[in-house]
């Protein structure tokens, strides 16, 4: 029995209390994105009703105001990722900026032709795409970890792809369409060794696993907010110090600039260098209040919760006959993908929606991992700490009201 | 059957979808029709008569005889595939003029529109818009 009040949780998360095609909403697309507890949807229209202004620029007392409630979030992000410095964290707009980011400056800064960059099997299309535009550019080379069958790295593969010639490693710490937990710790050591950087995608990872980005040695670090309960079209990168200072701006504009003439422009320092333009202000102040709500739970009776649900619904949906469940790595997060036989994804998308019940259906944006498993896609249904065992046996129902209808 | 119009079928698939009361009559109807479409040749499942916009596979082809556009189609999910039955009964065995022209107002009257998340009403859109393309590019042809 998890220490946490559900359902007290659950209040926390208006939308819970939606009525989806005339029953409650069960919400198990919490890999997709997670809701937002009140908090930050208060934190929010605060921000609006009473201190929106500028950031960085006014010496008017909204401006203040605003301006160090901005940077709050940034010293809970850092805290968050237990980086070293406040200047290593870089708000972004999400993972997928993030990763454009460091592809396009340290990328085509540093990489060359016939450089070996290493992803892996498990990754979204946001840390492939950007990595293959690079390689387009640079003449670099796009190389690809393996999985076992169970949905694990085979690391053995990766060590033997790794020599002077790898430059760059990017990996996913925890498949969105697996739920696989990667041992980051001794990938990113192994690249190290052979002198590679390397970029951590924290998408998944970051609202279920805690995270230590010194004790990792990682070099770079990407996450989403609106994966972590807070708002949408937000998210930081985290880069080690001496890695941001080398690399060139990303976007030119406002705010990243020290003097600017026609004939030449200084740059800001860390953090602004990277962050051109009127940032995303409301939404950077909003997450502090997720981090905050996430810490007052604690990360640990979080992950201990969502370890129950992910048992108990793996244990149930294995006894359905005909269901397949993809992706059993030996460490996983709480996001269970199947498969049912006969039955296309789709179709148990819309009988389960027809019930309340939204789960994701498709290729989760990993179309390589899904023609490596042989399938079109999986039904996908991943849980979050205002989840309850209740929904889960509602999941199990509707999943055999699927197969009455469709067989 | 032969001599119906376009608006004559969409008004009988109103009519039997005026019988279901809930979600499930409905959707164990259209599964059926999909059940019942007969398969498309392995030859016309090509990539170019894949249906853009569709999270399943969606594929249309579609052939002229005296003077009448006829449509055959398939997909991989079951649901999808009873909806592209729809689409075709309506639309198949027309002139172009007819088709390209044809405002099929039944989806809405069904309450199919409602029920179908953007992604697949999107699919849906793009099937018609491509019969409609498959019309004038033969009325062009003439
Ligand atoms: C593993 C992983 N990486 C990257 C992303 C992209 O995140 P965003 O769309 O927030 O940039 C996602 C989101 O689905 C993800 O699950």
């Amino acid at each position: 029995m998890s220490i946490l009040d559900i359902n007290k949780i659950r209040q926390d998360f208006p939308i819970l209390d939606e009525k989806i095609n005339g029953k409650n909403l069960v919400y198990f697309d919490n890999a997709a994105t997670t809701q937002k507890p009140l908090v930050v949807l208060d934190a929010l229209a605060n921000y609006y009703g009473h201190y929106n202004a500028n950031i960085h620029r006014g010496i008017h007392f909204l401006a203040e105001k605003a301006t160090s409630a901005f940077e709050e979030s940034r010293t809970a992000i850092q805290q968050f990722l237990n980086a070293k410095y406040k200047e290593e964290i870089i708000l972004t707009y999400g993972t997928t900026d993030g990763i454009n980011l460091v592809a396009q400056t340290y990328g085509r800064k540093f990489l060359k032709e016939g450089d070996e960059i290493i992803i892996s099997t498990l990754e979204h299309h946001s840390n492939i795409v950007p990595w293959q535009m690079l390689c387009e550019e640079k003449g670099c080379i796009l190389r690809v970890i393996p999985i076992d069958d169970n949905g694990d790295l085979i690391l053995e593969e990766y060590e033997k792809m790794l020599s002077e010639k790898t430059k760059f490693v990017s990996v996913v710490h925890v498949s969105n369409a697996l739920g696989t937990i990667n041992p980051i710790k001794i990938i990113i050591e192994k690249a190290h060794e052979v002198g590679a950087k390397v970029l951590i995608d924290g998408a998944q990872a970051a609202s279920h696993i805690t995270i230590d980005v010194q004790t990792l040695d990682a070099d770079f670090y990407v996450f989403s907010a609106h994966k972590i309960f807070g708002p949408t079209g937000m998210g930081a990168l985290y880069g080690k110090k001496d890695l941001l200072n080398a690399m060139p701006p990303y976007r030119g504009g406002g705010e990243m600039i020290k003097e600017v003439t026609f004939e030449k422009t200084t740059y800001n320092e860390l953090p602004y260098k990277f962050e051109a333009g009127t940032p995303n202000i409301a939404d950077v102040v909003a997450v502090k209040f997720a981090i905050d709500y996430i810490n007052g739970l604690g990360k640990a009776n979080i992950a201990a919760y969502e370890d129950e649900l992910l048992v108990y619904a793996t244990q149930q949906l294995s006894e359905i006959e005909g269901l397949r469940i993809v992706g059993q790595a030996k460490e996983k997060v709480s996001v269970i993908s199947f498969v049912l036989d006969g039955i296309h994804p789709q179709d148990v998308g819309v009988i389960l929606d027809q019930q309340g019940i939204a789960v994701r259906t498709g290729h989760h944006c990993t179309q390589p991992l899904m023609s490596r498993l042989k399938i079109p896609g999986t039904s996908r249904a991943s849980f979050a700490v205002y989840n309850t065992i209740e929904e889960i046996d509602k999941l199990v129902a509707g999943i055999h009201k699927v197969k009455k209808m469709v067989l | 059957m032969l001599n119906m119009t376009i608006n004559e079928i969409q008004d009988e698939i109103i009519e039997e979808f005026d019988l279901f009361d809930d979600w499930e009559g409905k959707y164990e109807y259209i599964i059926d029709l999909g059940k019942k479409l007969p398969k498309l040749a392995d030859e016309y499942k090509n990539e170019d008569n894949i249906i853009k916009g569709c999270q399943s596979i969606v594929w249309l082809h579609a052939y002229k005889k005296d003077g009448k556009l006829f449509f055959e189609a398939d997909s991989e999910a079951i649901i999808v595939k009873g909806l592209v039955s729809m689409l075709v009964k309506v639309m198949t065995n027309h002139t172009p003029e007819e088709i390209a022209t044809a405002n099929l107002y039944f989806i809405d009257k069904v309450g199919l529109a409602s029920h179908l998340a953007q992604t697949r009403s999107n699919g849906l859109a793009s099937m018609v818009k491509q019969m409609k393309a498959y019309a004038i590019a033969y009325q062009a042809n003439d």
